[in-house]
């Protein structure tokens, strides 16, 4: 290990050693041949913020066809691709590279390395998504339309009954799926290797704890989902039996190994903004992060447990009763070091000397939120009472109250929170403020009545319902247009600071802020750490 | 003592608690509120609204003290108001506390929760047992112990769906023939699917049960009260998944029984003057063939016959709509396998088969100029596939 270890570091060293200056190619083949984490980071991060609003402008299709009862602006065939290819493109698109590109930009001034530990890997992982999402966004554009079976495409519905966009949503969800496993394994390489001298575990910040927990669920389950693919496309067209109970398969054996990768890969979407609500609160509490050891045990149990509860989403299925038990019980606790977490970051607040910058705006809307969408979650678990929930806007509710208020605002809140790092300057505390405020509003206005069209009988997944639903989705629908146009504020702050429109920021930013990122100055220098920092005592 | 009195003293303190209590007040209205789980009309589904209530509040509760605890700390422990940050980072006292009693909360809720879940699926000992079948885009019942059976499709006219009508009350949740129920039996549902997987949920029995094809899921209940009670597939099943309602009309037992006296006259009747029925006229067919082609066929090949390119074939102008009839009567009764286009040759009755077939010869500048009677499609049923 320690050889591999001085071979990472030599051969990103030798690489980089006439640019020692910033120096660097211009233009176009500097982001497509780079291997530099923070180059790579920002693509990563761009890339994202194009998918959430490729992913958000389909959320408001969905919306506008929802705002009142009959079929107003798209055909249900078309409403269907929309809600599949929104769900595919948020998941895979939005969320979960966003936190690869913070991974890429702070993991190695965490820990004190001067770049990734697979530097070409990390170009080529990135470089797959736009082709992946390419391929995917094409079939919309083709006859029969993109896959309609739903982010979680069930067989048959998307085996015999769908039309051939399947095998180029089978090739995409690979590109993606390599593209994450590489990703996970440069991070672990990295952790494991290029930590600086005396950066021991226990002294990781947490957010690179949660991804590297995160980046082991992901080598876990990603080749899971591959199989699962894979299967839907040799059902498709190589006539095997996998999910047709004619051919002696089974359709609930599909969703059985969906979820075993679902189920895991929603707190792959969760454990990095944990990571960074973990960063955020002592920074803004000036004082340090309360049971730091209970985090990371939590977060470990987390990722254990996130592994036998999957059938929950499968109560509906006809599982023998004992199962049902089962699952009923692991879920109810992975409710515990969840709630763990929630207590800690607490408890950190607690006789703090807080100030309330947007980052920490944020944060504290995570906690609440995100706790809401966690005791959803609860509820959820009661499996009698899942029987009337599943399937329902109350699901819709529950999982958006945990990916947008949760795993969104988390990743909203790093940006703020880092942004002054990443380009040298302060973001317009005005404008942030003001983009907090309209997106908590519009965020509640536009999920939480969801709770109640869901407890009153209305399913997810129609384009259109009964009429007792239609004043609720009116303001819902409201609530989701006002949401969406508070992220142009978000987009209009964020390029201010690519711009260098703002005040300069200091290398430590924050006046609570601690760890090794702080102390480079701001903007990042292009190289860090080429020759690693020491490390003071304590965490 | 100061420090409670603070507690109440507090803007936002007040404008928590509100929000809690108008969370719990909206939730616990009576049953029939429009915004809250329906209470049902089975002991399961009281059993099943109690615990979603108790579940509920604890999550209130819960919420209520950790976010009390949170704001109360926004509000006093702000720099701005000169508070010196503590330096404490950790207590496995506290750590132990707040795990322990979670688990305890969840073992309290997981044993009630564990009976009602037995209890909802032991079906057996049942008085009758209905057979559930879910289609793209309906619902099949079919009673085990009679001689009947019948689709149950929805009603509203796509005038209305398309906005060129006013909407009724009944939008989208009614259909043209609802399941019929007996009160007080314990009645098995016997639940699968033809096609792609659907899910069978009325709310007011708390059954939510995947109809899986080549599967057989089993569910029951027992129904105290007779209504007409409404429910929806729950489960993505294809373009017109949202137009699939269910509706149970329950009665009471001697009711029931004259409803299923009544079914088997009528179909005997319906069946002897099918038998009956000669040849029938070109308008004759026409009529009767648009009428099932608009509520039978048109979901998937469109009322213009064009089709959804990619994924249903157009009719229009197609070689077996204009040239090979007996292809097209094979297509028709028997379906394709492994596609979406459905066997209707069980479906349907003889003269409707045939007024469809010729309607779609002869429809939409098909003008093929074929009729075909009901003895071809009987002949083509009896020659079997
Ligand atoms: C659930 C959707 C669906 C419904 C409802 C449906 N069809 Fe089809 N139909 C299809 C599909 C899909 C095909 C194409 C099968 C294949 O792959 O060849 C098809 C094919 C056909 C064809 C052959 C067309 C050709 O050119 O190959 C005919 C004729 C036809 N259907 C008639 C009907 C009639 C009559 C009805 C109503 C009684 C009906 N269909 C209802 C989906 C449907
Ligand atoms: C307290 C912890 C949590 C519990 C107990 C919990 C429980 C559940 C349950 C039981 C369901 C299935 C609901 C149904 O379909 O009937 C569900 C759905 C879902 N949950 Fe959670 N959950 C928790 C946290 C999370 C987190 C952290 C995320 C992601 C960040 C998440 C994302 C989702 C998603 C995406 C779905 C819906 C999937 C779909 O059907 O499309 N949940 N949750
Ligand atoms: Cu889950
Ligand atoms: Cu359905």
């Amino acid at each position: 290990m320690s050889q591999e270890h001085s071979q990472s570091i030599e051969s990103a060293n030798t690489h980089h050693a006439d640019d020692a200056h910033d120096h660097k190619p211009q233009g176009f083949s500097r982001w497509f041949y780079t291997t530099n984490h923070k180059d790579i980071g920002t693509l990563y991060l761009l890339f994202a913020l194009l998918m959430l609003f490729t992913g958000g402008s389909m959320a408001m299709v969905i919306r506008a066809e929802l705002f009142q009862p009959g079929l107003q602006f798209v055909d249900p065939h078309f409403f269907n691709q929309m809600t599949t290819v929104h769900g595919l493109v948020m998941v895979f698109g939005a969320i979960m590279p966003t936190f690869v590109g913070l991974a890429n930009w702070m993991v190695p001034m965490m820990i004190g390395a001067p770049d990734m530990a697979l530097p070409r890997m990390n170009n080529w992982s990135f470089w797959l998504l736009p082709c992946a999402f390419t391929i995917l966004l094409s079939t919309l554009f083709m006859e029969g339309g993109a896959p309609a079976a739903g982010w979680t495409f069930y067989a048959p519905l998307s085996t015999t009954y769908s039309n051939d966009s399947t095998a180029f949503f089978v090739f995409a969800v690979h590109l993606m799926g390599i593209s994450s496993i590489m990703g996970a394994m440069n991070i672990i390489v990295t952790i494991f290797n290029l930590r600086a001298p005396g950066m021991t575990w226990m002294k990781l910040p947490l957010f690179v704890w949660t991804w590297i927990i995160t980046a082991f669920l992901l080598i876990a389950v990603m080749p899971v989902l591959a199989g699962v693919v894979t299967m839907v496309l040799t059902d498709k067209y190589f006539g095997t039996s996998f999910f047709n109970a004619a051919g002696g398969g089974d359709p609930v054996m599909f969703q059985h190994i969906f979820w075993f990768f679902g189920h895991p890969e929603v707190y792959i979407m969760i454990l990095p903004a944990f990571g960074i609500i973990s960063s955020i609160v002592p920074a803004f509490a000036r004082k340090p992060l309360f049971g730091y050891e209970s985090m990371v045990i939590a977060t470990a149990s987390i990722a254990f447990l996130s592994f036998i509860v999957w059938a929950h989403h499968m109560f509906t299925t006809g599982m023998p009763v004992a199962a049902e038990l089962f699952f009923m019980y692991t879920t109810m606790l992975i409710a515990v070091p969840t709630g763990v977490k929630v207590f800690n970051w607490v408890a950190t607040m607690w006789r703090g000397a807080m100030t309330f910058e947007t980052p920490m705006m944020f944060a504290i809307a995570f906690i609440v939120l995100f706790t809401i969408g966690g005791l959803s979650g609860l509820m959820l678990a009661i499996t009698p009472a899942d029987f009337q929930y599943q399937d329902t806007y109350f699901v819709v509710a529950h999982f958006h109250y945990v990916l947008v208020t949760g795993a969104l605002f988390g990743i909203i809140a790093g940006v703020y929170f880092w942004i002054p790092k990443w380009t040298g300057v302060m973001y317009s505390e005005r404008l942030g403020q003001c983009h907090f405020w309209c997106s908590l509003i519009s965020v509640n206005m536009l999920f939480f009545p969801m709770h109640f069209v869901g407890l009153a009988g209305m399913p997810r997944r129609i384009p259109d319902y009964a009429l007792q639903f239609a004043d609720m989705n009116a303001f819902i629908s409201i609530g989701g247009f006002l949401f969406g146009l508070s992220q142009l504020l978000f987009v209009w702050v964020v390029f201010r600071c690519i711009r260098r429109k703002g005040e300069k920021a200091t290398a430590q930013v924050w006046e609570g802020a601690e760890g090794l990122e702080w102390q480079v100055p701001s903007p990042a220098p292009y190289h860090t750490f080429q020759t690693p920092p020491e490390i003071k005592s304590g965490h | 003592m100061k420090r409670y009195w603070l507690l109440l003293n507090n803007k936002c303190n007040w404008i928590f608690i509100l929000l809690v209590w108008s969370a719990g007040a909206i939730a616990n209205a009576p049953a029939g509120s429009a915004y809250n789980m329906t209470r049902g009309a089975t002991e399961l589904s009281h059993k099943v609204y109690n615990l979603h209530m108790v579940i509920f509040y604890i999550c209130c509760v819960i919420g209520a003290i950790v976010f009390g605890l949170m704001f109360w700390s926004i509000i006093h422990h702000r720099k701005a108001k000169g508070a010196t940050p503590a330096q404490f980072h950790g207590s496995l006292k506290i750590e132990i506390l707040w795990t322990a009693i979670p688990v305890l909360i969840l073992i309290a809720m997981a044993i009630p929760a564990s009976k009602t879940l037995i209890a909802m699926e032991d079906a057996s000992k049942a008085d009758m047992t209905i057979l559930v079948t879910g289609s793209q885009w309906k619902w099949h019942y079919k009673y085990m112990e009679y001689p009947i059976e019948f689709y149950s499709l929805l009603s509203t006219p796509r005038d209305q769906i398309e906005n060129n009508a006013a909407k009724d009350d009944l939008y989208l949740r009614d259909v043209d023939k609802p399941l019929v129920l007996p009160t007080g039996k314990k009645i098995r549902f016997l639940v699968t699917a033809d096609d792609v997987i659907h899910s069978w949920w009325v709310p007011d029995f708390a059954i939510k049960k995947d109809a899986n094809p080549g599967f057989i899921n089993e569910t029951w209940a027992k129904i105290e009260n007779p209504g007409i009670y409404r429910g929806q597939c729950a489960e993505l099943c294809g373009k017109d998944h949202g137009f699939m309602p269910i509706v149970v009309d329950v009665k009471t037992p001697e009711a029931f029984d004259q409803w299923v006296a009544e079914q088997i006259a009528e179909q005997e009747k319906a069946k002897a003057a099918e038998a009956a029925r000669g040849l029938m006229t070109k308008e004759e067919l026409m009529e009767l063939g648009k009428t099932i082609y608009d509520t039978r066929c048109a979901v998937c090949h469109q009322s213009g016959g064009e089709g959804l390119p990619g994924a249903f074939p157009a009719l229009k102008g197609s070689v077996i709509a204009t040239k090979d009839k007996p292809a097209h009567i094979h297509m028709v009764l028997f379906g394709k396998p492994a596609t979406a286009m459905q066997a209707f040759g069980k479906q349907l009755t003889a003269a409707e088969l045939a007024a469809v077939i010729t309607y779609e010869r002869n429809a939409w500048g098909n003008d093929t100029g074929d009729l075909v009677q009901i003895s071809e499609i009987n002949a083509a049923l009896s020659a079997g596939e």
